[in-house]
Formats: structure tokens, C-alpha cells, sequence
């Protein structure tokens, strides 16, 4: 064991010390390899997200097609500043979210921990805005179901458009939900001074995340507000 | 070979008691809650395809009602699909082999492993209670509007089991593809890998990539009949096609989910019983991505009379044709290997020859159904029924056997009466021909599927089939039994019971814990027969 230990070691050009490192799991050789292996599991993971939301996006470009007037005139009735301040705090966050993975490579304990804990405030803004906006909707029955009620010429068609709204959006929050979850474990493992220079993985495939969960709210906002706003 | 032991402690002594198994992280131990469990459930996808054919003897609809007639077809498909075939062979042996035969001591992620065994089960609980509650009565496509308006039966149950053991094969794709990139042993270059790794590595990259579409679309389908909101109902401006182009985008490719692996396994075993080089091994590897590429371009020949446009559909009917190219030419190749080998028919290797023809009927009906004008005429007969299981009870459920009885020794340390073997084999394979043979008839003369009763002049077909289909249970619980047999009373097997040369065959049978005392260091490629025999000599 040990030689078949030391001789991949050799391989990847590693010291043996590091075998006593104690983040290393037993069935990967060194860090490098069980890092790369995590990396690429979130690649991994985020391309399955992609087709995940995929389908949402699909069945909204279909009936954007069909119905742009439609879309254009349920698409006004969006708040267009919550939204735009919503995009500012995701953007933010994700700033936020890349120098907590740069604090957690540089091994400053403290400073990771400021911006988890800044992170996870933004990304609870963007919530309490989003909660903000969808009280609205139900305070105007534009909630797809028996009350729905809009003024125009094809309510049924808007309400296609804010069926469509509240699953893609929702689908997004419960995705920032889950991660403000991972960041609370994250925030966690930096208090138990889990992360040093050589193994910080979690902090950064937890950053990937993030910024995919931010890069969705890029793609929804103009496709439901903006969509219609050029005139 | 008497003087064969088995180790002393190997992975499934290591340690003992209930614990130690629904706790574990041994990617060999969770290949056996996944073998356990899918058996389980192909023996109650077995009782409900043998409840369809005993309705179809007789002509009336005498035995069940038409509405239990329905839910038996649904739930038959369901839990064969989504509960064994989709699993199976990358579940069971991917998980068992994979790691092995790249040089790891387990797969990359081995809590998320066992995890994607729980998820697994927790679907498949769901989907059981709604079978228990009653049934569902869709069709395992959940088309719409059926199944957001118009069924009274478990939709609901049903579809949030599936979505959630899609989760399942998502993580143990991404778990393969993870641990092929990134945790082979030294020299084991791409191009060395059994051509059982490129199988399985397709195989995933489609589970990632498709089953996350069909979870939005179960998704949508359960928001539309909990909420009516409106997706895929015409009333509200929403286009019920759109549900099908969604659920083809997975569920064609999943065809190639529970087919790839089967052609991977049928490469190991034509390689190691015709003791030759797999011939053209670049092109064998590389089709295998072809048809998960392809796989992925051909959905809409489903829909060929949905209302799709006719320019749509010549597309789809083209791409359709080109996916024959890459199975083609693993068919080719397969034979070309068997060409002047030294072949023995031993009871894996029959499997392997059965997979081989009975794919290339499957495939070839397949090309009646990519034709245009040739699929109005049988779209939603007994052709259809008939060609898929060529595909997933001839192609996917062969090579499964095959893989079972090839790696049963390596698994468990044992050999199991090979003479017993083969006759079960032979059985399937007559059982299997006699049940959907007459189908193609059945179909091509214009018998409808999914019906309880039929016209009298179709039973002379009907009988044969459900006579097939009698033989081939009889096939089926042959090994259950001789396999379990085997377990306390078989032969010792020994490291290498066949002579064959992947990686696998080094190690102790059962392996350890940890596969491999010492990383093996890879210098040639993966079937190098011809250099071994020529030492031999």
C-alpha cells in the first residue's frame, strides 16, 4: 500500500508528506487529483442545470414566438426597478462570492468569513425583493389559477406568461434557497478553520454554483422584463 | 481447479451485520443493493407483462377490465423502464466495474454513490405506492392532456417517483464520467480502456444530459394537473406537443441509456470468448459516442403523427437513418472480431451471439419505423411493441444476462453449472423469439396495441406469443435459481475463470475492500490476445 502510494506520488510529482493531509480521502491518490475530480463533478453538475432550466426556457421561447403581444403587455406589468435592483444585488453577490474564494486561497480565515457571511446577506436581499414582488402579484390576481384576473385582450394567453414567470423564477429561488444553505455550511467549516491554502475546494465549486445561479437571473430578467420595454 | 480457495476476507466479509451494508461506501457493495433492488422490481415488471399476455390469449377482453387493462401496460412500462432497464447494467456492473477496470480503489464520489441508491429507492417507493394505491393508467409517456386532465388514476404518485429516481441516474452518470476523466491508473491512456468503460462513459454523458429534461417536463405536468396552469393546455394558449417534444428529448436517448451499456458488455464478452482483439477498436469506441450524439438529434420520429410538420419530420426521419450508421458498425465489427477467433459457447457467450442477432432485427424494424410512409401504416401497432423489445428485452436485457453470468464469478467467488447456464440461455432466447416474433405479424396485419380485446383472426399469433412469453419466464427464473445455488455451493472460480485479460480478471475474486493491493500500472492495451496466445505457443 504504501509503495503503490509513494509511486503515484512520484507520478504526479507530489511529496509524500502530503499524504497526512487530512482532507484527502482515501481512494484518490493526491489533492490535485481529488480537487480536479470535484471540479469536474461541478461542471458536471451545473451542465445537467442547464437542461434542468433548459425546459422552461424552451416552452418560453415557444410561446414568446406565438404570443409576443401578449407577452409584451404581461411582461409591463413586472416591476422593472425591483427587478433591476434585484439583478445589481445577484451581481454583487457573485462579487462578493469570488473574493470569498480568493480570501479562502490566500489561507485569511476572517476575511472568507466577511464575505460568506456578505454573500449570503445579498443573496437573502434578492429573496426579500423577489417575496416583495410576487406579494404584488397576488395583490393584482395575476397568480395563474381560479382568481387570475388581467385586463386585456387574451387574459388566458397572460396567464401562459405568468405561469411561465412564477415556475422559472421560481425554479431560481429555490436554487439561491439552496444556496444559501451550502453557504451556511461553508460559513460553518471557515469558522472550524476547515480551509487552508492547499485544500479549499468546497469554497470554490460553492462559488461555481453561485455564479450559475446568477447567470439564470442574467437570462430571465430581460426575457420576462425587458422583453417589451424598447418602445 | 480444486485447489482454488477463496480469499479470506474479501468485500462482502469485511465487515458484518445490516449496518455495514446500508452505511457502506463500497462501490462493489452498493453494485449489490442496486442488484437486489432492480431484481426485486423486474420480477413485478415480469408479473405484469405475464398478466398482459394471459388477457391476451382469448380474443374478448375476459380476464381484466379494459381500465385494468391500461394500468397493467403503464405500470408493466414504468417500472421496467425507469426501475430496471435505465439502471441496470451502468447501476449494478458500471458501478461494481467501473472503478476496477480504470485501477481506482473506488469511484470518485463514493457518499454520493450511495446516495444515488437512496434516491433510487425513495423513487421507487413512490412509484410502487402508486401502483399500490391503484395503479396509474397513462402509458409510461404521461402523454398529455391524459394525464394533467382526463386520467382519475396516480398520476401524480407516479410521475414524482420517476423524477426522483432521475435524479439517481444523473448522479451515478456523472459519478462515471468523473471518475474515467480523472482517476485511471498510470498508462491506462483513453484509447487502452475495455471498450466497457466507452460504453458506459456515453451512457452517462446521456443520463446527464437528458434526464434533467425529462425532470422539468414531469415537472411541468405535475404543476399543470395540481394548478392548471395552463403549459400544455390548448384552452390557455399552451401546446400539448410541446409535452412530447420534451419527453422525447430524454426518452429517446434513454433508449441508447439502456442499450449503450448492453453493447459495452457484448464487447467484453465477443473479446474474451473469441480470444481476439476487438477488431476496429477505435471505431467500436468512438460509435459508441456517435449513437450518444445522434441519440440525442432523432426524438421526433415518436411524433411522426402527432401533427408535427411534415418538414420536421423528413428532418428527424433522416437523422433518424444516420444513427444506424454507428450501430451498424458495431454489429460489423463484433462479427468481424468473431471472424477465425477461437470461440467456446459458454453460457455468457451465448448471450453475447443472441444480443447480436436479436439487435440487428430490432434495429433493422427500427428503419421501417424511421420511414415516413411506412410508419403511418404501423405507427401504434404490434410492430412497434414488437421492434422495441427487440431493442430492450433482445439488445439490453441479453447483454445484462450476459454481464451477470459473466462477472457472477468475480462478484461472488463462485461459478455457477455452466451446462444449466447454457440451457437457460438457449430458452430465453426461444421463449423471447416466439413472444415477439409473431408481434411484427400481429402489427404488420394492423392489430392495434394497448387494446384488451381484439378480432378473432389475430389469435392464432396471440396464442403463440403468450405461449413465448411462458418459456421465457421459465428462462428467467432458471438463473434465479442456479445463481443463488451458486452462492453457497458452487464451484471456487479463482481470479480468472475465463482466460480473460481486462484489468478486472487480476484481482481476487471476491475483491477486496480496496480492489488493488497496488495501483496497477497499465502498459498495453485492452485486449491483447493475440500477443498472450503467441506467448503461449
Amino acid at each position: 500500500m504504501p509503495d503503490a502510494a509513494s509511486e503515484s506520488h512520484a507520478l504526479h510529482g507530489q511529496p509524500p508528506a502530503i499524504l497526512h493531509e487530512p482532507a484527502l480521502k482515501h481512494h484518490f491518490d493526491d489533492l490535485a487529483q481529488q480537487k480536479e475530480a470535484a471540479t469536474l463533478g461541478m461542471w458536471l453538475f451545473l451542465a445537467t442545470e442547464v437542461l434542468f432550466f433548459g425546459g422552461l426556457f424552451a416552452a418560453y421561447l415557444l410561446y414568446r414566438v406565438w404570443y409576443p403581444d401578449v407577452f409584451g403587455e404581461a411582461s409591463r406589468t413586472l416591476d422593472i426597478t425591483l427587478g433591476a435592483v434585484n439583478t445589481m444585488v445577484l451581481i454583487c453577490s457573485s462579487l462578493t462570492m469570488a473574493l470569498a474564494v480568493h480570501a479562502s486561497a490566500t489561507g485569511e480565515r476572517r476575511t472568507l468569513m466577511v464575505f460568506l457571511v456578505l454573500t449570503m446577506v445579498l443573496g437573502a436581499a434578492f429573496l426579500g425583493i423577489k417575496g416583495v414582488e410576487y406579494y404584488d402579484k397576488f395583490a393584482h390576481h395575476h397568480v395563474p389559477g381560479p382568481s387570475f384576473h388581467f385586463e386585456g385582450a387574451a387574459p388566458e394567453r397572460a396567464q401562459l406568461f405568468f405561469s411561465l414567470y412564477f415556475a422559472m423564477t421560481g425554479l431560481h429561488a429555490l436554487h439561491m434557497v439552496i444556496g444559501l444553505g451550502i453557504l451556511a455550511v461553508l460559513l460553518f467549516m471557515a469558522w472550524r478553520g476547515r480551509f487552508s491554502p492547499a485544500w479549499h475546494t468546497p469554497v470554490e465549486i460553492s462559488g461555481l454554483y453561485w455564479h450559475f445561479v446568477d447567470i439564470v437571473w442574467i437570462f430571465l430578467f430581460p426575457l420576462l422584463y425587458l422583453v417589451d420595454r424598447h418602445s | 481447479m480444486d485447489s482454488l480457495t477463496l480469499p479470506r476476507t474479501h468485500y462482502a466479509n469485511a465487515e458484518y451485520g445490516l449496518r455495514s451494508w446500508l452505511l457502506t461506501t463500497d462501490h462493489k457493495r452498493i453494485a449489490l443493493l442496486f442488484l437486489g433492488s432492480i431484481s426485486a422490481f423486474f420480477l413485478i415488471g415480469g408479473i405484469f407483462a405475464m398478466l398482459i399476455r394471459l388477457e391476451l390469449l382469448t380474443p374478448p377482453g375476459d380476464l381484466v377490465s379494459d381500465d385494468t387493462y391500461n394500468k397493467l401496460f403503464t405500470m408493466h412500462g414504468i417500472v421496467m423502464i425507469f426501475m430496471f432497464l435505465i439502471p441496470s447494467i451502468p447501476a449494478v456492473f458500471g458501478n461494481f466495474f467501473v472503478p476496477i477496470m480504470v485501477g481506482a480503489k473506488d469511484l470518485a464520489f463514493p457518499r454520493l454513490n450511495l446516495l444515488s441508491w437512496y434516491i433510487f429507492i425513495t423513487g421507487g417507493m413512490f412509484t410502487l405506492a402508486a401502483i399500490a394505491l391503484g395503479g396509474v393508467d397513462t402509458g409510461w409517456t404521461f402523454y398529455t392532456p391524459f394525464s394533467t386532465h382526463a386520467s382519475q388514476s396516480n398520476v401524480m404518485l407516479a410521475a414524482v417517483g420517476v423524477f426522483i429516481m432521475g435524479f439517481s441516474s444523473i448522479l451515478t452518470g456523472l459519478n462515471f464520467i468523473v471518475t474515467i476523466h480523472t482517476m485511471r491508473a498510470p498508462g491506462l491512456t483513453w484509447f487502452r480502456l475495455p471498450l466497457f468503460i466507452w460504453a458506459i462513459y456515453a451512457t452517462s454523458l446521456i443520463n446527464v444530459l437528458g434526464t434533467p429534461v425529462l425532470a422539468i417536463s414531469l415537472v411541468a405536468v405535475a404543476l399543470e394537473r395540481a394548478f392548471h396552469i395552463g403549459i400544455f393546455d390548448p384552452a390557455y394558449g399552451g401546446d400539448p406537443l410541446l409535452f412530447q417534444h420534451l419527453f422525447w428529448f430524454y426518452s429517446h436517448p434513454a433508449v441508447y441509456i439502456m442499450v449503450l451499456p448492453s453493447m459495452g458488455v457484448v464487447s467484453e464478452l465477443v473479446a474474451a470468448f473469441s480470444r481476439k482483439n476487438i477488431f476496429g477498436y477505435t471505431f467500436v469506441a468512438f460509435s459508441s459516442l456517435a449513437i450518444a450524439v445522434f441519440g440525442f438529434l432523432v426524438w421526433g420520429h415518436h411524433m411522426f403523427v402527432a401533427g408535427m410538420s411534415v418538414y420536421s419530420a423528413m428532418i428527424f426521419s433522416v437523422l433518424s437513418f444516420l444513427v444506424a450508421v454507428p450501430s451498424a458498425v458495431k454489429v460489423f465489427n463484433w462479427t468481424a472480431t468473431l471472424y477465425r477467433g477461437s470461440i467456446s459457447f459458454q453460457t455468457p457467450m451465448l448471450y453475447a451471439l443472441g444480443f447480436i442477432g436479436l439487435f440487428t432485427i430490432g434495429g433493422l424494424t427500427g428503419l421501417f419505423l424511421a420511414t415516413l410512409a411506412v410508419d403511418v401504416h404501423v405507427t401504434d401497432t404490434y410492430f412497434v411493441v414488437a421492434h422495441f423489445h427487440y431493442i430492450m428485452v433482445g439488445g439490453a436485457l441479453m447483454g445484462y444476462l450476459g454481464a451477470l453470468h459473466y462477472w457472477w464469478p468475480k462478484m461472488t467467488g463462485r461459478m455457477y453449472p455452466d451446462l444449466i447456464g447454457r440451457i437457460a440461455a438457449v430458452t430465453v432466447f426461444i421463449g423471447f423469439n416466439l413472444t415477439f416474433f409473431p408481434q411484427f405479424v400481429l402489427g404488420y396485419l394492423g392489430m392495434p396495441r394497448r387494446y384488451h380485446a381484439y378480432p378473432p383472426e389475430f389469435q392464432a399469433l396471440n396464442v403463440l406469443s403468450t405461449a413465448g412469453a411462458s418459456i421465457l419466464a421459465v428462462g428467467f427464473l432458471i438463473p434465479a435459481v442456479y445463481l443463488l445455488w451458486s452462492l453457497k455451493y458452487g464451484k471456487v472460480a479463482g481470479p480468472d475463470p475465463w482466460g480473460a485479460l481486462s484489468l478486472e480478471w487480476t484481482i481476487p475474486s471476491p475483491p477486496p475492500t480496496f480492489n488493488f493491493d497496488e495501483t496497477p500500472v497499465i502498459t498495453g492495451p485492452a485486449y491483447a490476445y493475440d500477443q498472450r496466445e503467441g506467448q503461449r505457443a
